[in-house]
């Protein structure tokens, strides 16, 4: 099937088999592998990437499925050249270690912020329960959410 | 004063490619021409293979090439054990990449396709036709040595892959002798270590070079390419492996897997390159696996609570083949650690290591020094509640006291510095151990069950002398080597054989060679991950990144600042001993103004207009480090718990590490990784378990039946440290990657079963989750 997908901004237009997930279109078509594929059973949200403004989880979404829509990838995240408040404060608060979960988790983060722009602790903890980290047992990622609700408020 | 580079818990400089995506894993890793390989795995835990029908399978569009057993062998060798401890009969039994005739557990690979793309190599899986008989099989460990048990390999009657004993004391004479001893029997459940990143390859095999370049998700390239070429056949100088961006391993990227070799293979057969990833529920199967320990243990004690004995008899299951580094992890790395922090007179631990049909078991973060540390604090427990005191206080009267340099253990090892009343003493005055305990009687008054643990630790680290690491039948050594280089406008390259996958030493490394070169942090750049421009290390476990590997840094650093000084003097028209050494500077002792830069003296060494005499151009050295002992961190850790008796839910209140890693190179760090490991200690207790089922399917294959600790289920991990160097390295730090592991899988432990103490609840079996909390409860009520 022919789809046409703006992806961080650009126009893209692929053949894709209808079965084709989207993280491979993301990752093997048009190379963006800062998406990252943790557990193929929507569990651990590394795959995570927001379509039309929402968040979806791109191991369990077809490509066909995003045809027509706009797409930001972690790639994208970034506003010419300036890290976005969120990717500095997951940077800032040592947020993440092997920084395999952490596209996912920036992304969700983006939007649990958009929605609820001052969070509480356990609102943060609550709100990233899609997301599995390994590494960092969530505190760092916590107080990154935070800091970064703060920087935006500010 | 500036503030000093060493201790600041500055920004990893590995985040900016790591949050916008910019980083390469291997499966990321895109070539021109690549295939694909998907594997086929058996779905039996043992049958044998009738026959293998690819007919069907290599028509299948996109289809390069199927391969089985019988093209793999004798071209691959079969996967080596790498870690045979002595004196223990190890029957290290042959592991074919690919099963030919039986498969002997859920997972184990059987064929693989090579395709165009992912989608037709998965689709073609479905076409090959396997006829298996199968055969009955055994998972507990336990169960595996009882006569009747199906047996898994020929050459190892009763499923026996070996029985070593370590005993240091006259133990049977303590326990004949002891006013009081105390039981337990101990599930150290099987666990699946859960790196984010799953398990891939990419291999290149170019036959005009008869070179091989192989991706790995690798904790140690260097030994990757040193056993990949014992299989392959591949010279090891022709073969390069690439780890430089690995997403975690806890352990589980210590081994080398059939996987990568059958993936290098098939890049051998078809002169293309060929990526193999496994998918979730795939690396659940054929990613070593943790743990899996049935352990009966017994502590002998004077009625007064002085200890002064510990044995156990311990069935380690090993999966239905030994993994690279198998035995030695419920043997050296768990048996020698019965004496804890404490001062006991004899321990004994007699392990049998068990051949099971399931997964292979390797080490997983703390690596048989969790289990060590569970049994010790578990009696410990135990004893407190049978004579009747305090388990705080029974600990501190058995605490080894302060020592510097040197404390030598009964079961023979020499544990290097340890003050383990003060790290006690700090954790308690943070809780406010006394009005917790207050609060306790408070609510057990009003019929609520809050539970208190503790725990002291003592861990073994910083992998290790390499006399030592031959001595115990580790097939390797255990150094570890840098080369620091001056690049003529000053700037430094350090090279190192460790091999960080998320721990930060890019970071922490430069911020060593910063403080020991004088020059500015973001001068020095850390190379690793990739054999072909590192030199030979021996890689990333055993919390030896630092203690090892930054050791051998320090020393390479020191050669060069000689050489430095020695062309400032020379440049100076100074006399070489009149020459010294501040804050990355060279000057004429008494006449500070008579100065020359360390980086002015990397371009004169590089341009090499005027040297003196018989000096070699350039500014470089390496150096090779072999630690004379082990590290030894320790510490001691509180939690607190709720426990509702109606339901069995437990909710963990508190929690906090107190621990000593010696001086912190970078605080924030270290505080990362005592999070990251208590969570992971926290998930053995209250979540995680790999369970089979009676036919060894895995039940828990994938992540929706695994279950992993969430944001929502921890509370904030407070800190307290004391710093305790080690006496006998550059830098005096330990280790601080698995304390966490070690030390909080245990005290949550006590705290529940403190908790329910009200009720005489002894033990219940790993993990505590909520049904079987209830069900114990419901059992003593009922009782």
């Amino acid at each position: 099937m022919n789809i046409q997908v703006t992806v961080n901004g650009k126009v893209q237009e692929r053949e894709v088999d209808p079965r084709r997930l989207l993280v491979h279109f993301l990752r093997d078509d048009l190379g963006l592998t800062g998406t990252k594929i943790g557990c193929d059973t929507s569990q651990c949200g590394a795959c995570v990437v927001k379509m039309d403004g929402k968040t979806v989880k791109s191991c369990t979404c077809l490509a066909v499925q995003a045809d027509g829509s706009e797409v930001t990838t972690i790639e994208g995240i970034a506003a010419d050249g300036e890290l976005d408040p969120v990717q500095q404060a997951f940077w800032d608060n040592h947020g993440l270690q092997c920084g395999f979960c952490t596209a996912g988790m920036i992304i969700t983060v983006d939007e649990l912020l958009r929605k609820n722009p001052n969070p509480s602790e356990s609102e943060v903890r609550e709100g990233l329960k899609g997301n599995i980290c390994r590494c960092t047992g969530y505190q760092n990622i916590v107080k990154a959410t935070l800091a970064a609700a703060e920087a935006k408020r500010s | 004063m500036t503030t000093r580079i060493l201790g600041s818990g500055i920004r990893r400089r590995e985040d900016p490619r790591l949050i916008t995506g910019g980083a390469t894993y291997t499966d990321d890793v895109q070539l021109p021409g690549m295939l694909y390989a998907a594997i086929l795995r058996s779905p039996h835990a043992h049958a044998k293979i009738n026959s293998i029908d690819t007919t069907a399978a290599n028509s299948s569009p996109g289809v390069v090439a199927v391969f089985t057993g019988s093209d793999t062998n004798g071209v691959l060798s079969p996967i080596p054990c790498a870690w045979i401890p002595p004196d223990s009969d190890v029957k290290a039994v042959a592991h074919p990449a690919i099963a030919t005739d039986v498969v002997r557990y859920q997972g184990d690979a059987v064929a693989v396709i090579v395709a165009e793309d992912r989608y037709q190599a998965e689709d073609a899986l479905e076409l090959i036709d396997v006829d298996y008989s199968p055969l009955p099989a055994v998972v507990s460990p336990e169960a595996a040595m009882q006569p009747g048990a199906p047996q898994l390999h020929e050459d190892a009657p009763n499923n026996q892959a070996f029985h070593w004993v370590a005993e240091g004391g006259d133990v049977d004479a303590a326990f004949a002798a002891a006013d009081v001893i105390v039981k337990d029997t101990i599930l150290q459940q099987r666990l699946i270590p859960n790196a984010m990143e799953p398990r891939s390859a990419v291999a290149n095999w170019t036959s005009s070079m008869g070179e091989l370049t192989l991706w790995s998700t690798s904790q140690n390239p260097h030994i990757c390419r040193f056993l990949a070429s014992l299989v392959t056949g591949v010279a090891e100088h022709k073969i390069r492996v690439i780890a430089t961006e690995v997403g975690g391993g806890f352990g589980s990227k210590i081994p080398v897997y059939a996987d990568e070799m059958i993936t290098s293979f098939c890049s051998m057969q078809l002169g293309r390159p060929v990526k193999w990833t496994a998918t979730r529920s795939e690396g659940y199967q054929s990613t070593t696996h943790g743990r899996d320990h049935i352990q009966y243990v017994e502590m002998a004690a004077t009625s007064d609570g002085k200890i002064t004995g510990v044995r156990s008899v311990v069935y380690a299951g090993m999966g239905a083949y030994l993994s690279t580094a198998g035995p030695g992890v419920p043997t050296i790395l768990h048996g020698l650690m019965y004496s804890g922090t404490y001062d006991i007179g004899a321990t004994r631990a007699d392990i049998y290591g068990v051949f099971n049909n399931a997964t292979p078991v390797d080490a997983y973060r703390g690596a048989g020094r969790p289990e060590a540390t569970f049994l010790v604090e578990r009696l410990v427990d135990l004893l407190a509640v049978e004579l009747g005191i305090d388990p705080v206080d029974l600990r501190r009267k058995n605490l080894i006291p302060k020592f510097e340099d040197g404390h030598d253990v009964v079961c023979g090892l020499t544990y290097d510095s340890g003050d383990y009343e003060m790290i006690l003493d700090k954790v308690l005055e943070h809780v406010d151990y006394k009005a917790l305990r207050e609060e306790q009687a408070a609510a057990r008054e009003h019929g609520s069950y809050m539970g208190i643990g503790v725990c002291t630790y003592a861990e073994i680290c910083g992998l290790g002398p390499s006399q030592v690491a031959g001595a115990v039948g580790f097939g390797g050594g255990l150094w570890e080597s840098a080369i620091v280089r001056f690049h003529p406008t000053g700037k430094v390259n350090v090279y190192s054989g460790i091999s960080p996958h998320g721990q930060g030493e890019e970071t922490t490394f430069a911020q060593i060679i910063s403080d020991e070169l004088g020059v500015d942090v973001d001068d020095v750049s850390i190379v690793h991950g990739d054999t072909s421009n590192t030199p030979m290390g021996w890689g990333t476990y055993g919390s030896r990144n630092t203690a090892v590997g930054g050791a051998a840094m320090v020393l390479a650093a020191r050669k060069v600042k000689e050489k430095a000084r020695l062309l400032a003097a020379h440049l100076l028209e100074a006399a070489e001993a009149d020459v010294e050494y501040a804050d990355g500077s060279f000057f004429v002792k008494g006449s500070p103004d008579q100065s020359k830069s360390i980086q002015e003296m990397a371009t004169m060494a590089n341009v090499a207009w005027n040297l003196p005499e018989g000096m070699e151009p350039g500014l470089e050295a390496s150096a090779f480090y072999d630690p004379p002992n082990f590290v030894y961190p320790f510490g001691a850790h509180v939690a607190v718990v709720d426990v509702d008796k109606d339901n069995g839910h437990i909710v963990l209140r508190r929690y906090v590490a107190g621990d000593d890693c010696g001086p912190q190179i970078n605080p924030m760090i270290v505080e990362g990784q005592i999070h990251g490991g208590v969570v992971q200690g926290a998930g053995q207790a209250l979540w995680e378990e790999a369970i089979y089922d009676d036919n060894g399917q895995l039940l828990t294959g994938s992540m929706t039946d695994y279950a992993l600790p969430k944001a929502h289920m921890l509370p904030e991990i407070e800190i307290v440290s004391t710093v305790t160097p080690s006496p006998h390295n550059p830098l005096g730090v330990k280790g601080i990657g698995e304390t966490g592991t070690i030390a909080s899988t245990v005290t949550i432990y006590n705290a529940v079963i403190d908790a329910l103490r009200p009720l005489g609840i002894t033990r219940i079996d790993m993990p505590l989750t909520p049904e079987k909390v209830w069900q114990a409860i419901r059992q003593e009520q009922g009782s």
